[in-house]
């Protein structure tokens, strides 16, 4: 195994500690948009796609290329979008009594 | 220069994704969070694009326009009802563009005359995931869809087959690391792979698809780390790892809040063996209790603490606003109106709260299955919407039952409840729940839908 491969797996170790950290203080309240999130920031495998589309490697690896990354665009610009529609649902009740509070001030 | 630059913008990113994940953990701050991730990924691809081995930028053009076209009503469009099954199909992307990049980079290795072991047993790892992923979820999105039937899909000697199949792909995996350059085997292993990812899927009942969808959640990151690895990308094995954790720890949250073993969900076939199980003697015993809607709607209205516990039939009934205007005219009268939300109240983890949160009902009203079991003795009225088995005391009570252990909504412990239920059958499981029985517990027959209209205009007369 050489050196890079070994600083991969630490990569790996950490990034698992820190995501398992951050990932079980989500609350079951979130779950649903974490998992939109996880599929959006997934679509960072357009680094390896937008390479094999533009490297001209024949036309094989083209076309593979531009599928790959037809579907992590897919993915980046529908997650994010669709994880920002969600959160943005999520209000607090005393937010509305403010709104509401203004309302009757205006009155 | 370039690498360093291209490597620092990488940096950056994670850097801004890790922020996001720790932004999620409340939501006042998680849309700020995903809005730096979005930011992040912006100067990810930024950077790619100076990769010194990108000659020609047509072809990059194409995918990524025809990508956003296509992403776009993906993120705006789709109903949230419908989350499940995007998520899946979400799942089927990603992981066959990690696939065919996989496919795509062993050609390269090939022509080049340079694949190396350690290469070789990355990507394979790539493509026997991604390919999986890609047809599994495939199949799990035609099941949440309706596409596909919803119940579990078996035949005989089902495991053994598909242990089998299996087997042969990690084989051909092996074989590959021996013969890196033997195509046959890698398009044996890249088809065998797409077969056991619809095996994996078809015998899993429509109930246990929380499970399954974060499952291949989990798959589709650990192809994004074999890519990183396949590729010496850090980015994508720390993307890859948080993506495979999550998945991880949410098929674990699902499995524990539906009583399964993870292994029971994949190989059990839950949908037809509960049915066999509940013909004994074993169900409830005792008469459902009619009540009318005016008497419902008056014992609502004078209450003080009102828990509202929806299950999947409210979602079907798309009745999320009804319960949400009723919810505002109890409060209105000075009661207070929280919402129990099972972890598995929806088809994937924390659906429920999404459906709540669109028709409006505040995210502090949404509490959680342990904060709010502390709360029912204290409750006057809990109205149970379309749920069954999440508030069945059997789980607690009965060992013979097929829900036993399963951790539930303690509604039982209340001072009454009030059940909306469109018959008197049993319920998704197949099993008879023995609250609908109880003395406290009166039943509400109809619609969900129209018993919510209902109750709210007896509530706003009395």
């Amino acid at each position: 195994m050489n050196s890079t491969t070994l600083i991969q797996f630490f990569v790996l170790m950490l990034a698992g500690l820190v995501g398992f950290q951050s990932i079980s203080r989500i609350p079951p309240l979130l779950h649903t948009p974490l998992m939109a999130a996880t599929n959006a920031i997934s679509g960072i495998s357009l680094v390896a796609s937008l390479v094999l589309a533009g490297s001209q490697d024949g036309p094989l690896a083209t076309v593979l290329g531009t599928i790959a990354v037809t579907c992590a665009m897919a993915n980046v610009v529908g997650g994010f979008l669709i994880t920002d529609r969600m959160l943005a649902m999520f209000k607090r009740a005393d937010g509305d009594k403010m709104k509401g509070a203004v309302g009757v001030a205006a009155k | 220069m370039r690498d360093t630059l291209i490597q620092l913008a990488y940096l950056l990113a994670a850097f801004l994704f890790l922020i996001a994940l720790r932004a999620l953990s409340k939501p006042d701050t998680a849309r700020r969070g995903m809005q730096l991730a979005a930011f992040g990924m912006a100067v990810g691809i930024a950077a790619t694009l100076l990769n010194a081995r990108i000659i020609s930028y047509e072809w990059i053009l194409v995918g990524s326009l025809i990508g956003a076209v296509a992403g776009y009503p993906l993120g705006k469009w789709v109903p949230m009802t419908a989350m499940p099954q995007r998520i899946a199909f979400s799942h089927a992307l990603g992981a066959l563009a990690a696939t065919v990049v996989g496919v795509g980079e062993y050609f390269n290795g090939l022509s080049a005359g340079e694949l190396g072991s350690g290469h070789v047993i990355a990507l394979g790892f790539e493509v026997l995931l991604g390919g999986l992923t890609v047809t599994g979820s495939l199949t799990a999105f035609a099941k949440l869809q309706e596409i596909l039937p919803g119940r579990p899909l078996t035949f005989r000697g089902q495991n053994a087959f598909n242990l089998t199949i299996l087997a042969i792909g990690v084989a051909s995996l092996v074989w590959l690391v021996v013969d890196p350059t033997n195509v046959v085997v890698a398009g044996v292993m890249l088809a065998v792979s797409l077969c056991v990812g619809v095996l994996l899927v078809l015998p899993i009942g429509g109930a246990d698809m929380p499970v399954v969808v974060s499952l291949l959640n989990s798959y589709a990151g650990l192809a994004a780390v074999a890519t990183g690895f396949a590729i010496d990308n850090n980015i994508l094995i720390i993307v890859g790892a948080l993506d495979g954790l999550s998945g991880f720890i949410l098929s674990i949250a699902m499995s524990k809040a539906m009583n399964r073993s993870f292994s029971n969900v994949l190989f059990g076939a839950f949908g037809s063996a509960a049915v066999a199980e509940t013909g004994g003697g074993s169900g409830a015993r005792g008469e459902m209790v009619p009540i009318s809607a005016e008497d419902a709607g008056l014992r609502m209205a004078y209450a003080q603490k009102v828990v509202v516990v929806p299950g999947y039939g409210l979602a079907v009934a798309q009745a999320q606003h009804q319960a949400r205007e009723l919810a505002d005219l109890i409060e209105k009268r000075g009661g207070d109106v929280r919402f129990a939300i099972h972890p598995v109240a929806g088809r994937m983890p924390g659906h429920m709260n999404v459906l709540l949160a669109e028709a409006g009902v505040p995210y502090d009203k949404l509490v959680d299955m342990d904060d709010i079991n502390e709360r029912f003795a204290e409750t006057d009225v809990v109205l149970v919407v379309g749920a069954n088995d999440v508030v069945n005391p059997a789980a607690k009570t009965n060992p013979n039952s097929p829900i036993y252990g399963m951790p539930i909504l303690k509604a039982a412990e209340a001072k009454s409840v009030i059940a909306l239920k469109r018959g008197r059958g049993a319920g998704f499981s197949g099993v008879e729940n023995a609250l609908f029985v109880d003395p406290k517990t009166s039943m509400l027959f109809g619609d969900a839908k129209q018993s919510l209209i209902t109750l709210g205009l007896e509530v706003k007369n009395a």
